[in-house]
C-alpha cells in the first residue's frame, strides 16, 4: 500500500465523535498502563469506520495524539496492514478472494462477474461512489469457496449467478443474505452429514456417553 | 472411523445453540473448578501425556510449551496469547471454533492460564473475522456474567481476564513473534529468537502463544484424561484433528476426525471424493499452502499426521487439505501461492523480501514456459537460499511449494519450456 499522499481528498482535521472517543478509551483500557500503543490497530479501525471506510492522514495524527505515539509509528502501522484504506473507497467495498482454494473453485469467474456487474476493474471505484472492487488474499473460509467479503460479511459458495445477484441487490439498496449462497448452513459437507449425525437430532451416540 | 462420542467439537457446524447454555449442555464449563483444583503441574502433565501437538502448523508439544513458562513469577506478569489470526490458505478450522464453539476456547484459555500462571489472556483474531469476533465477544460477555472468568474465575480463587485484540490484515501476524509485535502496536515484523517468548514475550514478560484449536481441545483432554486422547491416532500423532478439505472435491467441508486417518479415506468419506473420481486426482497440498504438494501416487497411502506426511517430504501443517484434479494448471496454482508469499512478506529480511518477488516472477515465466531448463535448477537452488536464511519461517513457506512442484512435476515444467521454445522457433521461421 502506498504512502498517505492523496492530497486532494485529505481532510484537514479529524476528531472522534463522543461515542467513538468512549470506544477508544475502552480499547486502551484492555492493555496495561503505559502500553496504550497496543490499541493503535483498534483506534485506526475506529477512525476508518467513522470516516466512511478510509483513513486520512489527519485521523492517523489524531490517533498518534491520543496514544502519545510519534506520528511516524502510526503511519508505519497504517501502511503495513491491508485493511486500512488510505484512499477513499466506495460505500460497498467488494473484496474477492483469489487465493488457491477459491481459484480452484472458480474465483476467476466470480471476479469477472463482479467486473461486469459493476463496470469497474480491480482497484477502481464506480463513478457514483457506490462500489470499490478489490482482490484479497485468503479470507479463511476455504471450504466455502469461492468467497467474497463485503463490509463485515462473508458471501460464500459463490458462482457467477449468485455473485451477480448479490451485487444487483446491493445496487437496489437491499441487504443480501450473507453466508453460504448454497443450501449449506456452514462448513458441513453438502452431501449430508458424515459426522455428528446422532448428536444433531438428539439421538444415539452422544459425546461422553460411550 | 472416529465415533461421535470421541469428537470434541460437537457443535462444529453451529446447528445447536452456540451460547453458554448450549455449551453447558454439551459439557463445557462442567465443574471447571475441580480441574483447576488439581493444580498446574497436573494440568501440564496431563496435556504432555496426551501427546497433544500444536495445531497451528508447527506441531510442537503443547504441554512441553506450557512447561517452559517460569514456575514462579519474578514480579513480571505472565501472559497467555491465543493465535486466532487464521489465514494460511486452505485453512478455516479456527473460524468454526470461534463462531460455533467459543466456550471451548474460553474454558481452555482459563485452564491453560492456570497452568502457566497467567492472569491475562489476549486473543488475537484476524480483522476480517468480523462476525467471528462478535460471536467471541458475546461468549466472553456470557462467561464474565456467569463468573466463569474474571475475578475468582469459576470460584477457583484464580483471577483471569480475557481481552480481544483484532488484527488488521497481515498474514505474517500468524507468526508468533510478529503477532506479539502487532499486539504491542507495531508493524508485524517477527523477532529474532532467542530470547523466546516463554521468557521475554509480550511487553517483555513471559508469554506463551497457542493456536485456537490447541487451547480449545484442552478441556476435553483434562476431563476425559490424557489416556483417552493418546489412544486416538498413532504414537507421536495423537488425538483428534479438525481437517479442512477444499478444492476439487464433491463436498468441501471441515470435519473432525482421528489423527492419522488415511488421506484417501478423509477425502472419500467426508468430502464426497475427488471430483470425477479418484483417478482424476492430480495432487494434494495436505497441510495448508506452506507445505509442499504431494502427487496422486503418494495420496493413496499417506496418513494425515505429522510423521507420515514428513516421510513424503510434506507436512501436516494446519490440516488443510487442498485437492487438485487433473484439470488444474498446477504451475499456475503454485505461482498464485508465490504471489501470496510475496504480498505477505513483511520485508524485514532480504532473502524473503527480494526472494519471494523473484520466486513469483520466475513462477509466472514457468506458467508460460518462457524459461530455460537450467533456470528450473536455478529456481530450486535459489529457493534453498531463501529457506532457512530468514528470521521467521515465511521464507521457508515461500520456498517449499516451489520445491514441491519441481520435485514432483519436473517433466511438466520441461514440457512447457520445450513447447514455448518450439513456438518461438515456429514464429522465427
Amino acid at each position: 500500500m502506498s504512502a498517505p499522499n492523496d492530497a486532494s481528498a485529505q481532510p484537514r482535521t479529524f476528531a472522534f465523535t463522543p461515542e467513538n472517543a468512549k470506544k477508544a478509551e475502552a480499547a486502551v483500557a484492555a492493555y496495561p498502563k503505559g502500553r496504550q500503543a497496543s490499541a493503535v490497530l483498534a483506534l485506526l479501525d475506529l477512525a476508518q469506520r467513522q470516516n466512511g471506510g478510509w483513513l486520512p492522514r489527519a485521523a492517523m495524527d489524531a490517533v498518534a495524539g491520543i496514544l502519545d505515539m510519534p506520528p511516524m509509528r502510526v503511519y508505519e502501522v497504517a501502511t503495513f496492514y491491508n485493511m486500512y484504506n488510505l484512499k477513499p473507497v466506495g460505500r460497498h467495498h467488494i473484496q474477492v478472494c483469489t487465493n488457491v482454494s477459491c481459484w480452484l473453485r472458480g474465483s476467476d469467474d466470480v471476479l469477472a462477474a463482479c467486473r461486469n456487474a459493476l463496470g469497474i476493474d480491480l482497484g477502481e471505484t464506480s463513478a457514483d461512489g457506490g462500489f470499490t472492487l478489490s482482490e484479497t488474499e485468503c479470507l479463511g473460509a476455504c471450504v466455502n469457496a469461492p468467497v467474497m467479503m463485503i463490509g463485515g460479511d462473508y458471501y460464500e459458495d459463490l458462482d457467477v449467478g449468485t455473485a451477480t445477484a448479490i451485487l444487483a441487490e446491493l445496487k437496489k439498496g437491499g441487504t443480501p443474505r450473507p453466508g453460504p449462497q448454497s443450501d449449506r448452513r456452514a462448513c458441513e459437507p453438502a452431501g449430508g452429514l458424515t459426522t455428528l449425525t446422532g448428536w444433531s437430532d438428539g439421538r444415539g451416540d452422544k459425546p461422553g456417553a460411550s | 472411523m472416529l465415533r461421535d462420542s470421541d469428537r470434541i467439537f460437537t457443535n462444529l457446524y453451529g446447528f445447536e445453540d452456540v451460547g453458554l447454555e448450549g455449551a453447558r449442555a454439551r459439557g463445557d464449563w462442567d465443574d471447571t473448578r475441580a480441574l483447576i483444583a488439581k493444580g498446574r503441574d497436573w494440568i501440564i502433565d496431563e496435556v504432555k501425556n496426551s501427546g497433544l501437538r500444536g495445531r497451528g502448523g508447527a506441531g510442537f508439544g503443547t504441554g512441553m510449551k506450557w512447561s517452559f513458562m517460569p514456575k514462579v513469577s519474578d514480579g513480571r506478569p505472565h501472559y497467555l496469547v491465543i493465535n486466532a489470526d487464521e489465514g494460511e490458505p486452505g485453512t478455516c478450522k479456527d473460524r468454526e471454533i470461534l463462531r460455533h464453539e467459543p466456550h471451548k476456547l474460553l474454558e481452555g484459555a482459563l485452564l491453560a492460564a492456570v497452568a502457566m500462571g497467567a492472569s491475562v489472556s489476549y486473543i488475537y483474531i484476524r480483522g476480517e473475522f468480523h462476525r467471528e469476533t462478535e460471536a467471541l465477544r458475546r461468549a466472553i460477555g456470557e462467561a464474565y456474567e456467569a463468573g466463569l472468568i474474571g475475578k475468582n474465575a469459576c470460584g477457583s480463587d484464580w483471577d483471569f481476564d480475557i481481552h480481544l485484540h483484532v488484527g488488521a490484515g497481515a498474514y505474517i501476524c500468524g507468526e508468533e513473534t510478529a503477532l506479539l509485535e502487532s499486539l504491542e502496536g507495531r508493524k508485524g515484523m517477527p523477532r529474532l529468537k532467542p530470547p523466546f517468548p516463554a521468557n521475554t514475550g509480550l511487553y517483555g514478560c513471559p508469554t506463551t502463544v497457542n493456536n485456537v484449536e490447541s487451547i480449545a481441545v484442552a478441556p476435553a483432554i483434562l476431563r476425559r484424561g490424557a489416556d483417552w486422547f493418546a489412544a486416538l491416532g498413532r504414537p507421536n500423532n495423537t488425538g483428534t484433528k479438525l481437517f479442512c478439505i477444499s478444492g476439487h472435491v464433491n463436498h468441501p467441508c471441515t470435519v473432525e476426525d482421528e489423527m492419522s486417518v488415511p488421506l484417501r479415506e478423509l477425502i472419500e468419506k467426508h468430502a464426497g471424493g475427488v471430483r470425477g473420481g479418484w483417478d482424476n486426482l492430480l495432487a494434494v497440498i495436505p497441510g495448508g499452502s506452506s507445505v509442499p504438494l504431494i502427487p496422486k501416487s503418494v495420496c493413496g497411502t499417506v496418513l494425515m499426521d505429522f510423521d507420515s506426511l514428513r516421510e513424503v517430504h510434506s507436512g501436516l501443517g494446519t490440516g488443510a487439505v487442498i485437492v487438485m484434479d487433473k484439470s488444474t494448471d498446477i504451475v499456475r496454482a503454485i505461482a498464485r501461492l508465490s504471489r501470496f508469499y510475496m504480498d505477505e512478506s513483511c520485508g524485514q529480511c532480504t532473502p524473503c523480501r527480494e526472494g519471494t518477488g523473484w520466486l513469483w516472477r520466475m513462477m509466472e515465466r514457468l506458467v508460460t514456459g518462457n524459461i530455460a531448463v537450467e533456470e528450473i535448477d536455478l529456481l530450486d537452488e535459489v529457493s534453498r537460499q531463501i529457506e532457512g536464511h530468514t528470521i521467521c519461517a515465511h521464507g521457508d513457506a515461500a520456498a517449499w511449494p516451489v520445491q514441491g512442484l519441481i520435485r514432483h512435476f519436473r517433466p511438466e515444467l520441461e514440457r512447457r519450456a520445450a513447447a514455448f521454445q518450439a513456438r518461438q522457433a515456429d514464429q522465427a521461421a
